[in-house]
């Protein structure tokens, strides 16, 4: 199936979504990998507010290339999500919803999804120029002494997604090879 | 004797680190689209066709093919008749700076690999001198992305696991990899040496083109062998399931010691990048 979402979500837009479904995500993105989780981290931990509003939030893991003048972004592909997985589960619970990097999550970030009735879903990795062209705008917002780890507001349009983890327990990377296997 | 100016060294890789960026070799280009060509599994051939499809983006934009540029590699065979006129591994450092900057490309380097920070210009590179006979100077920049980097794993063998267990460490390395390295992957293999030397031997093997087999028959076989084992895992591109797992292994051997069986994969992806050039 083939979903076009906006985000920020809710738990009922993304309760259809299953893993192995394409969405085309538009909306508002907020960029952040492992400095910018740890910051967030850390802020929480001071009782300071979040650089942005967490509820229905999509974050993704993205360190993107400088843009050239004229560009609106660099090449923007994912960053590898397992790295965020130990800080994961508290921002669902503060109501993250979508998370958007590729790579294998651990199984408390899977039960956080499921408990939340968020989505993990996959961009494409390796593909940065692709990835570039849904983006409309690009806001730094945070820590701009992290550089291509600052935290970005993007705006993007119909950005090609996978859903990895839905909030039935579905898993793409168990069930996706699964499939191709059976299929022989 | 030749004289060749630092100056020109350092020109030299800033032009490859823009070059290695922005254009993936003949050899991987090739290999991504005979794999989409023969993939059988629907999702797994749409998916490689998107990969195809951001070699085109990355041209048409003029944009680093993958954003993680990247730390700078940087294999220099250097002839013994070559003065170089200047800082030799300043001039490269200066060359990956001023690619780095002048090609927007990321800026991936941790200043210290504890407390962190960053350098700011991607410096240093990661230099491997190799000396050779006579004039000539043939410098490659391999830029390295480290979702895959991550992955590699190294192992001492015992001599006993043999053929067997020198296959089955590297099929492993592949499967709990995972979606992690950005399938479809590449593969530099080490076998023999020393705990060092093999770790070289990995990264080395994936600078071979992947049409070019290992000129001993015996391991052009296993790497045959280990490429089917591997693409009949169903991991498939980006981990969504599929044949095609991996696009290509090189294995590079040496002798090692009667006590000893070192085994280091290298573990690259699809954007698996170097540009060479001879002065």
């Amino acid at each position: 199936m083939e979903y076009k979402l906006t985000a920020p979500c809710t738990a009922a837009d993304l309760a259809p979504l299953r893993a192995g479904d394409t969405v085309l995500l538009s909306g508002v993105v907020y960029t952040a990998r492992d400095q910018a989780h740890k910051r967030m981290m850390e802020a929480l931990d001071a009782g300071q507010p979040l650089p942005f509003p967490i509820e229905g939030s999509a974050i993704y893991y993205v360190g993107p290339t400088p843009e050239r003048p004229g560009q609106v972004i660099g090449s923007a592909g994912p960053t590898t999500s397992g790295r965020m997985d130990a800080m994961s589960p508290r921002l669902l619970d503060l109501g993250n919803k979508i998370m958007i990097g590729k790579g294998k999550r651990s199984d408390a970030v899977k039960a956080a999804v499921q408990r939340n009735g968020a989505v993990y879903l996959a961009a494409l990795g390796g593909a940065g120029a692709l990835m570039a062209r849904s983006v409309e705008s690009l806001e730094v917002i945070a820590w701009p002494d992290l550089g291509c780890e600052a935290v970005r507001r993007l705006t993007v349009r119909d950005m090609p997604l996978t859903v990895i983890l839905d909030s039935a327990g579905g898993d793409l990377y168990q069930s996706g090879p699964a499939a191709y296997m059976a299929s022989l | 004797m030749r004289t060749i100016p630092a100056q020109r060294i350092t020109e030299a890789v800033a032009a490859l680190c823009i070059e290695a960026n922005t254009h993936l070799p003949a050899d991987v280009e090739a290999a991504l689209k005979a794999a989409r060509a023969s993939e059988p599994w629907p999702l797994a051939q749409t998916t490689l066709g998107l990969l195809c499809d951001n070699l085109t983006a990355a041209g048409e934009a003029g944009l680093p093919i993958c954003q993680d540029t990247g730390m700078a590699c940087v294999f220099v065979e250097l002839g013994t008749d070559v003065h170089i006129d200047g800082d030799f591994e300043a001039a490269i450092h200066e060359g990956v700076r001023r690619g780095y900057t002048d090609g927007y490309l990321r800026k991936s380097i941790a200043a210290d690999p504890l407390r962190r920070g960053n350098t700011g210009d991607n410096t240093p590179a990661a230099i491997t001198v190799h000396l050779v006979n006579g004039e000539g100077c043939t410098i490659t920049v391999a830029p390295k992305g480290f979702g895959s980097e991550n992955m590699s794993r190294i192992a001492m063998l015992k001599p006993a696991d043999g053929v067997e267990g020198f296959k089955q460490f590297v099929v492993d390395t592949v499967r709990q990899a995972g979606s992690n390295p950005c399938p479809p992957v590449i593969l530099g293999v080490g076998v023999g040496g020393s705990f060092d030397k093999v770790a070289y031997l990995a990264k080395k093997a994936l600078l071979r083109p992947l049409d070019v087999p290992n000129p001993d028959p015996y391991y052009a076989g296993l790497e045959k062998a280990l490429l089917e084992e591997i693409n009949a895992l169903g991991i498939g591109p980006q981990g969504f399931g599929g044949r095609t797992t991996c696009l290509g292994l090189a294995i590079e051997q040496m002798p090692t010691h009667v006590a000893g069986l070192p085994v280091a994969v290298n573990v690259s992806c699809h954007v698996t990048r170097r540009a060479t050039a001879r002065l």
